[in-house]
């Protein structure tokens, strides 16, 4: 069947099977593969994209249910918490493998967006969803907070 | 190039594809078509019969810079990366070696990866041992380029001598002439090849890039979702398998009816894959694979098969029962692998004995990218792609299983989303291949989180028994350690059930501990899965037995833990298991240049502790713990802050952890390692567990298997690098050892209860089942 969706700000037509999670819509149709599988079940994040500014996991995610929605791709990612993220995740060298870091990176964007200047336990909260088996945790914690202090910066500016 | 493939804006079309020609050009050992290779060509650059000694001969593998190195007219510098980068940043770690001692510019630097092949000496990405084997190859090579561009710089300004390559360029001193490195690549490439004798490598102080913070070369793709992983490959007219694979290990496929599945749209076809034999090794499990135009199809597929399996030998291994029957041979007298003084007479006499039992269940690797592979074959050559540890035991593997010369066979490394020794294991490369050549087009086999879990190369299991003599004083006169555990040569040898002095070696036999009286025996176990190692290996089991007994002794004995553990490793020597009758091979490294040196055990947990102020007071409910082990020829000590509540609800405060790996040439992802590993071991303690029923592995996915997630992970963490200038030890599988039971210790300072087994709290339990 073939849907219309909104990537990264193009409208695209997909021709997938009814009920193909977006993951795979994404990766195998869209060639867009910076958004990763890791478990299939909405558990570990690796897959989470923003859907109208939301972070939403697409492995579960039929993406026929998502025609004319906003879909961001870490590729797409763009605006102030964005840079600030990922100035900060460069500098404090986070990933380790980096396989798991889109899905952090969107999910950290996404708490920045709605809380400039989150607490441990919003951390904790914004980003309890997204696995990382090298257990970049304590640098991803870090980053966070130093991509907060430089939005905090740029504001008073 | 390969890593260079750029991912965005690629909707709708054919994209993310490898250049055709990419194996051609990496199997001839260039880079891209255009570039000075500098060096001569393969046949003439080996030691001769002459006295001098060629850059073939240099410590660690062949030093030829042509093997990695290759300037760009334009002056980009192409480093080939032999090792494979799987987050320990090999990538920059080997770039640092080479590119420092070339004087070259690291924002000039393109890396390569290398395809699976002998020429590039060992490239099994395993044991922590990429920076020990090219330590000093890497510097050798670059030292040698930089003597060939310094030569050729003086040849080209007509002067003798005085030439000194800096920071990309070489400076005629007398005259401040200056020409850069692109420059003067073609003039260089016709320089004979260095001497070893003729290469000076710098001294520390010389250092550029080594023993510094140099941030990681992947970081700026990873945060834009580009690099290529072994998930990430696409071909032309690529299709897209899964497979269903015997529930049990040698379990086979009895009836297949793949009708329904042929029905799922997308689905092209199922493949049969051939029945293993035993000893297992890297074959793959057989099965059956279900092809289709895009990885859900395929999915799809495989849930619509209608199989019928034959389960196979190991139809009844029951984790919960091998549990009691490891337990029952660890408790009873075993093989003696290494003694000092008379253990048995010491216990028999001791006014005061205690023992204890230990138990660490299976565990997985489980590396956030499954294994992924891809193949495509050309008449009977086969081109792989894959996220492999160990290329070359991927190409012995394909050629094997497809009966093709290995010459036949290429392997293209990808980056790895994680590997944790899961990844060594070439089984899923080899299925691509299968599979490729049955359908006769590009297939990339993908594994799912169940595939992982359900079909892996397990950690041990393991059961150890420990007994320990206190005199008057509380001082420990004897220790017995008994460690039971189905061996890792079971999977490559057929009823192979001893523990191999190679895993003894990992945290056993190469107890540091100065007790007058010390015996270790093994007992056999047969293994039911296979059996494969996870990142630091049986130094997790033994360590983890070991320092919690440490703790306990301590406890017995009514003294401070960590005052106790410096008294047991005792005074400043050189530990040598061998002269008390142990087989010791101290990871491939002689004893004379890497002693095993309880000075620097005891200076790391000196260190670790102060950092955490061991000793100050605590809030009710809280307790600190301690260990220190020496794995992959460096030290590391670990303490552990835990926080319960009445509820018996668990956290962790804070961690503090110091690492004495020798020569560190990164010292920002060493503490990266330190901090990640640390954090893979008290996972593995709080939730890792791999159980099986029926021979059938019980977990499938998360939720109902378990990793750390930022909630749970250490508040904070103190990472310390002690300074040494000691040759350099492993980095990325010694942190994990000593967080097990530096939590274990300190849940027992913070509620009396020891946890001698593992998983301390499993899958599914949210709070510890023996709280304060």
């Amino acid at each position: 069947m073939t849907i219309k969706l909104n990537v990264n700000g193009k409208d695209i037509e997909v021709d997938a099977a009814e009920g193909t999670p977006l993951l795979w819509v994404l990766r195998d149709h869209l060639g867009l593969t910076g958004t990763k599988f890791g478990c299939g079940v909405a558990q570990c994040g690796a897959c989470t994209v923003h859907l109208d500014g939301e972070p939403t996991r697409s492995c579960v995610l039929p993406h026929n249910a998502v025609a004319g929605r906003r879909i961001t791709t870490i590729e797409g990612l763009e605006g102030k918490a964005a840079d600030a993220v990922r100035e900060a995740w460069q500098e404090v060298d986070v990933p380790q493998c980096g396989y798991c870091q889109s899905g952090q990176i969107m999910s950290a964007a996404a708490l920045l967006e709605r809380n400039a200047s989150p607490s441990d336990e919003d951390i904790d909260a914004g980003m309890s969803g997204n696995l990382c088996r090298c257990a970049t945790y304590m640098r991803i914690r870090r980053a966070i907070k130093k991509s907060a202090s430089t939005l905090k910066t740029d504001d008073a500016s | 190039m390969f890593h260079d493939l750029d991912q965005t804006g690629a909707m709708g079309g054919a994209t993310n594809l490898v250049p055709l020609k990419l194996s051609r050009r990496q199997l001839m050992g260039s880079a891209a078509a255009g570039a000075l290779l500098i060096g001569v060509p393969l046949a003439s650059r080996t030691s001769t019969a002459s006295d001098a000694a060629g850059l073939d001969t240099a410590i660690g593998g062949d030093a030829t810079p042509s093997l990695f190195l290759a300037l760009q007219p334009a002056g980009t510098l192409d480093f080939t990366c032999h090792r494979s980068e799987m987050g320990q940043q090999s990538w920059t770690a080997m770039a640092q070696l080479v590119v420092d001692e070339l004087e070259g510019d690291f924002a000039r630097l393109n890396i390569i990866q290398a395809v699976g092949h002998p020429r590039y000496g060992d490239q099994n990405t395993d044991g922590s041992r990429s920076v020990r084997y090219n330590f000093t190859r890497l510097r050798t090579a670059g030292a040698a380029m930089r003597l060939m561009l310094e030569r050729a710089a003086a040849e080209y300004f007509g002067v003798e001598g005085d030439c000194r390559a800096q920071l990309h360029e070489v400076v005629h001193t007398p005259s401040g002439r200056r020409a850069g490195f692109g420059e003067l690549a073609e003039r260089a490439a016709k320089q004979p090849l260095p001497l070893l004798e003729e290469v000076t490598l710098k001294t520390p102080e010389q250092w550029r890039y080594i023993g510094k913070q140099q941030p990681s070369v992947t970081v700026p793709k990873i945060v834009r979702g580009r690099g290529t992983f072994g998930i990430d490959v696409t071909l032309p007219d690529m299709l897209y398998a899964v497979v269903a694979r015997p529930p049990q290990v040698l379990g086979s496929t009895k009836k297949l009816d793949d009708r329904a599945a042929l029905k799922i749209g997308g689905v092209v076809g199922t493949v049969r894959l051939p029945q293993p034999k035993t000893p297992l090794a890297y074959q793959p499990l057989g099965g059956v694979a279900v092809v289709a135009r895009d990885t859900w199809s395929a999915i799809q597929g495989r849930k619509a098969l209608d199989v019928e399996w034959d389960s196979g030998p190991n139809a009844k291994y029951d984790s919960a029962s091998f549990e009691t029957s490891l337990m029952e041979t660890a408790r009873q007298e075993g093989e003696v692998r290494r003694e000092r003084g008379d253990a048995l007479g010491a216990l028999k006499a001791a006014g005061k004995t205690i023992n204890a039992d230990y138990y660490v269940p299976h565990l997985a690797q489980a590396p956030m990218e499954p294994p992924m592979a891809t193949a495509r074959w050309d008449g009977n050559k086969v081109e792989c792609w894959a996220s492999t540890q160990a290329p070359q035991a991927a190409r012995r593997t394909v050629a094997a299983v497809c009966d093709v010369p290995e010459d036949d066979v290429t392997i293209h490394v990808t980056w790895l989303g994680g590997g944790f020794g899961r990844k060594s294991k070439a089984d899923f490369v080899a299925e691509a291949a299968l599979i490729a050549r049955e359908v006769g087009k590009p297939v990339k086999v993908t594994w799912t989180r169940e595939d992982d879990l359900q079909h892996g190369y397990l950690h041990s299991v393991s059961a150890q028994h420990l007994e320990g003599a206190l005199d008057e004083d509380g001082v420990c006169t004897a220790l017995l350690h008994r460690t039971v555990f189905p061996p890792i040569p079971s999977t490559f040898s057929d009823g192979a059930d001893n523990p191999s002095a190679g895993e003894l070696g990992l945290g056993a036999s190469d107890n540091p501990f100065a007790v007058p009286n010390m015996r270790l025996e093994s007992g056999r176990a047969k293994a039911h899965v296979r059996i494969g190692w996870l990142r630091s290996v049986a130094n997790i089991y033994h360590a983890f037995a070991v320092q919690s007994f440490a703790s306990e002794l301590a406890h017995a004995a009514g003294k401070d833990p960590r005052d106790y553990l410096m008294s047991l490793i005792g005074s400043d020597r050189f530990v040598d298991p061998v002269s008390e009758g142990a087989e010791y091979s101290n990871y491939g490294s002689p004893l004379s240049e890497y002693p095993i040196d309880t000075a620097r055990l005891k200076h790391v947990l000196a260190k670790a502790t102060d950092m955490a102020q061991w000793g100050r007071s605590l809030p009710d409910g809280h307790g600190l713990g301690v260990a220190v082990h020496r794995s992959f020829l460096s030290y590391v000590a670990t303490v552990v802050e835990v926080a319960v509540t009445k509820d018996g609800n668990l956290s962790i405060p804070g961690v503090w952890s110091a690492i004495d790996a020798g020569t560190v040439v990164n010292t920002g992802h060493t503490l990266s390692q330190l901090e990640g590993g640390t954090l893979y071991g008290l996972s593995n303690a709080l939730y890792g567990q791999i159980s099986a029923k029926d021979g059938v592995i019980e977990q499938s996915n998360f939720p109902g298997w378990r990793i750390m997630r930022m909630n749970e992970a250490p508040r904070a963490m103190e990472a310390h690098i002690v300074p040494s200038s000691a040759p350099p030890g492993g980095v990325g599988e010694p942190p994990t050892p000593p967080a097990a039971p530096a939590l274990a210790n300190a849940l027992f300072a913070a509620t009396g209860h020891r946890y001698r087994r593992l998983p301390i709290l499993g899958p599914n339990a949210s709070t510890l089942s023996r709280p304060a």
